[in-house]
């Protein structure tokens, strides 16, 4: 039996390189806030307002990035300890615990620099109730002012006309004004207009990115290898000239890796032979990041599609930022995020991805320490199995806990579940 | 004859079967797995040779001719007991040399010379009462050396105990770290000399074999040289499959491979619970045995096999001493923790509360149940026929609270099947996948190392 996994493990795509460069300058900008007269923005990845930030001359710092690269690096089992000897419970959200233990070692950021403290918090409230927990502890940590964006939940998977009316009131009225007060500067909607055109564009690539995934082999891996894309577009840079430089070179890429018929990158090179093709939902284990990857591409499984890379904005449903009607355009992206979709909406987009991806089913990986996501994952679980008549593998672990995570119980799970498909694509044993 | 072999190596016991080409089970073996998998492996596949070797003796001596097979027909009978007792006092001989040489390195000197005399009484006392464990006048509750061993050395160091003039648990101590190097070390003795050794004490002491009793022996023997095994293909499964030195094609899920075992022996069943050492399985399977969803508890163990283990070990008791004694329960007494961990600390609790060791048991019983019945909840529920398997399944007690909230929750209809041999289901399952590599000409084979 051949090894699906990887050819020579290669040299980085230049896009990787890309993008680790701009993060490294984005953290050393950072690093310089206070000498340079900038603003820094805390503020969070799902109905992340990165363009209007941006157009004030302000930096963003987002907490959950932050504790996720905390935890691929291997720090975050000291800041959860440190949080929870604060008092914090076992239960509760690990991002929180490590962006709090992360605060209260020094906030050295993931790349070694120090982080500015926030002049706002700018509460992005999208499906997530503990973000308000989050940032009612980091007000108390900073005293700075806090704006909260309240977006309505969709619990039908529509946005209606009195939502978004709701949402750019907040805007105009609440979140404009903070941002005004807190940069000195008044809103320059050029620039915003002008940001708003590079999402877009930056958005059509990352669209044509996430589509490659129809084609077999897959060239991309769009759950782990999808995490990497949606880097600059979830983070700081959406508007920016570099994220729409990134998005072009990484949908050439893309489309190169697809001419040439070849597998997605993975942390061992190329794989070399797409056995199983899986949607994935909820969010990846980020302290065993390459080890829960493996356990997928050792058995040739690839991840076609999956939710959480679009947790911080949902694209691929037709949604664009429109620089045509600024304040609307950032409601609607605020509203139309993963995390604040209903269930039904959320089985709906699972559905879709598993009929117009051919998967052969799909995983969800529940995260004990994220009710926003997990709470009802079984009931989808069943309801997809029920309308596509594919199976669905379920696994449990955490965000950045490393001690929920179990290698042996996920692989297990994981490879019995590859087995079971195997045993039903072939109509049984045998 | 051409054997599929599945090998289930779990996180307590190791299993092997050995399916014949019709996937007629005729060999099964166990052994403790916690010390060293590869040697677990090693002496569990042995066994179920054995088994296997014996069965197809079986199958032979009933195939001879009419005349022959009445004239065998009584040592035939008794033969598979009495090679079973030679098997076990091959092994009471390892024990007792493994526990002198403990007993040897005990300090001080003093606690030494107490121990010693001790010890010889309690060997003693259990080569006197061997004997009484394969004539059919004590009901076996397993045939597993640390089990049947067990129970005898702990039967005989209370009696040499009861003067107080050594303490109890100090032998059990002994017991305990003895026991650990006979199952993991392969020295059994080849089939045909401990055959002739089970005939030769048959022989000697049944009648029925005389007049012409080397004439039997010779259709005896002359039947079993004629059963040779041929192992065609192997699969594992199991908590450590990963280190079974079979290559990566000749691994299965242990989910599929209980739920085919499980299916394989009662083919009516759609839903199967595994309760082995270190995982809970809800499993869903439809009509042909195929695995249709399942769940797992998570990374903790509460509620596991395991979870007996620790309460035997805090009450001193052997693992399958803990069902019946939980039978005896007047009471349920409520438990809120299935914790592994905690599990010893809730019993202590307990205990220094008052109340009954009985009564506490029953309770933890029906803590880990409940828990396992969660799990068979998300799997997709309890649907007729209903299957459990796996080590727990000897444990009444568990049974029985499984009978109960099956009934209470599901249908009280619902047939729930218990397998006496349900633990080696998932070996089952393994050995059937190992059948169907052999015919469509896949698999690959393992890497024994000798022992």
């Amino acid at each position: 039996m051949s090894t699906p996994a990887a050819a020579a493990a290669g040299a980085k795509d230049e896009s990787q390189i890309r993008q680790k460069r701009m993060i490294g300058e984005h953290f050393e900008r950072l690093a310089r806030a206070r000498h340079d007269g900038r603003k820094v923005v805390y503020t969070f990845v799902p109905g992340n307002l990165t363009e209007l930030i941006a157009s004030f001359g302000m930096l963003s710092v987002l907490p959950e990035i932050n504790a996720l690269q905390s935890g691929m690096r291997g720090r975050s089992a000291a800041y959860i300890a440190e949080a929870e000897k604060s008092g914090h419970s076992e239960d509760v959200c690990t991002y929180v615990k490590c962006d709090i233990g992360m605060l209260r070692s020094g906030n050295i950021g993931p790349t070694g620099t120090k982080l500015p403290e926030p002049d706002l918090l700018l509460l992005s409230y999208t499906g997530c109730f503990t973000f308000m927990k989050w940032f009612e502890l980091l007000r108390e940590q900073y005293r700075c002012p806090v704006a909260m964006l309240h977006v309505p939940y969709q619990p039908d998977g529509v946005i209606t006309p009195s939502m978004r009316a709701y949402v750019v009131d907040q805007l105009k009225n609440e979140v404009i004004p903070a941002m005004e007060r807190v940069s000195g500067r008044r809103l320059d909607l050029d620039e915003l207009t002008a940001q708003l055109a590079r999402s877009a564009a930056a958005e059509d690539d990352l669209v044509a990115v996430w589509e490659s995934a129809r084609h077999r082999p897959s060239p991309i891996d769009g759950y782990f290898g999808g995490v990497y894309y949606v880097g600059p577009i979830f983070s700081a840079f959406r508007g920016s000239e570099e994220a729409v430089a990134y998005y072009r070179e990484l949908r050439r890429e893309v489309d190169a890796r697809m001419a040439a018929g070849k597998g997605p990158a993975t942390p061992d090179g190329t794989l070399a032979e797409e056995r199983y093709r899986l949607v994935v939902e909820g969010p990846p284990n980020w302290t065993s990041f390459n080890d829960f990857w493996r356990m997928f591409t050792r058995e040739g499984a690839v991840a076609v599609a999956s939710t959480y890379t679009r947790v911080g904005g949902l694209y691929d449903t037709g949604f664009r930022h429109d620089a045509s009607h600024p304040f609307e355009t950032l409601a609607d992206y605020c509203l139309g995020c993963y995390t604040n979709l209903g269930l039904p909406a959320r089985v709906a987009l699972l559905e879709r991805y598993i009929r117009e991806y051919h998967a052969d089913g799909f995983i969800i990986n529940s995260v004990k320490s994220c009710n926003s996501f997990s709470a009802g994952q079984l009931l989808m679980l069943r309801e997809l199995e029920r309308r596509t008549g594919r199976p669905g593998g379920f696994i449990e672990s955490d965000l950045v806990d490393p001690r929920y995570f179990g290698k042996a119980n996920i692989e297990n799970r994981i490879q019995s579940y590859l087995q079971m498909v195997d045993a039903r694509r072939h109509g049984g044993y045998a | 004859m051409k054997c599929g072999v599945g090998i289930d190596l779990g996180s307590t016991t190791t299993k092997a079967v050995l399916l014949d080409e019709h996937g007629e089970i005729v060999g099964q073996g166990i052994t403790n797995s916690r010390s060293n998998y590869e040697v677990a492996c090693a002496v569990a596949r042995e066994e179920a040779l054995t088994a296997a070797r014996l069965s197809l003796l079986a199958r032979a001596l009933e195939q001879l001719p009419g005349e022959q097979r009445t004239r065998t027909a009584a040592l035939a009978a008794a033969l598979p007991e009495a090679f079973r007792f030679e098997l076990y006092l091959d092994q009471l001989a390892d024990l007792e040399g493994e526990l002198r040489a403990c007993v040897g390195q005990v300090k001080p000197d003093s606690l030494r010379h107490a121990l010693e005399p001790a010890l010889d009484e309690v060997i003693e006392r259990m080569s006197r009462t061997a004997a009484s464990l394969f004539d059919g006048s004590v009901a076996r509750r397993s045939d597993f050396f640390r089990d049947l061993a067990g129970a005898a050395f702990m039967a005989a160091a209370e009696a040499v105990c009861a003067g107080g003039a050594v303490p109890f648990e100090r032998l059990a101590g002994l017991f305990d770290r003895a026991v650990l190097d006979v199952e993991t070390t392969m020295t059994r003795k080849p089939f045909d000399h401990v055959l002739r050794r089970a005939i030769a004490r048959v022989t000697s002491q049944d009648a029925v074999a005389a007049p012409d009793a080397a004439g039997v022996v010779d259709l005896v023997l002359a039947a079993a040289a004629g059963t040779a095994i041929d192992e065609v293909a192997f699969v594992g499964t199991g908590y450590g499959r990963q280190t079974l030195p079979f290559p990566k094609e000749c691994v299965r899920s242990e989910i599929l491979c209980h739920g085919r075992g499980a299916h394989a022996a009662f083919p009516g069943t759609r839903t199967v619970l595994d309760i082995g050492g270190q995982d809970t399985k809800a499993i869903q399977v439809d009509e042909s045995g195929v695995v249709t969803s399942f769940q797992m508890n998570d990374r903790c163990a509460a509620g596991c096999g395991r979870y007996l283990g620790y309460i035997a070990d805090e009450l001193g008791l052997g693992l399958h001493e803990l069902g019946p004694l939980a039978m005896r329960a007047h009471r349920v007494i409520r438990v809120n923790s299935t914790c592994t961990v905690f599990a010893g600390a809730e019993l202590r609790e307990r205990l220094a509360l008052g109340q009954r060791r009985e009564d506490i048991l029953a309770g933890l019983h029906r803590a880990m149940m409940l828990r396992a019945m969660s799990l068979l909840a998300r799997s997709g529920g309890v649907h007729d026929q209903f299957t459990f398997t796996g080590g727990v399944c000897k444990n009444e007690m568990a049974t029985k609270v499984l009978h109960d909230l099956v009934a209470e929750h599901y249908s009280p209809g619902t047939r729930v099947n218990i397998h006496p041999d349900s633990i080696y289901m998932g070996a089952r399952g393994a050995a059937l996948f190992a059948l169907d590599d052999y015919r469509a000409g896949r698999g690959g084979a393992p890497a024994w190392r000798e022992y």
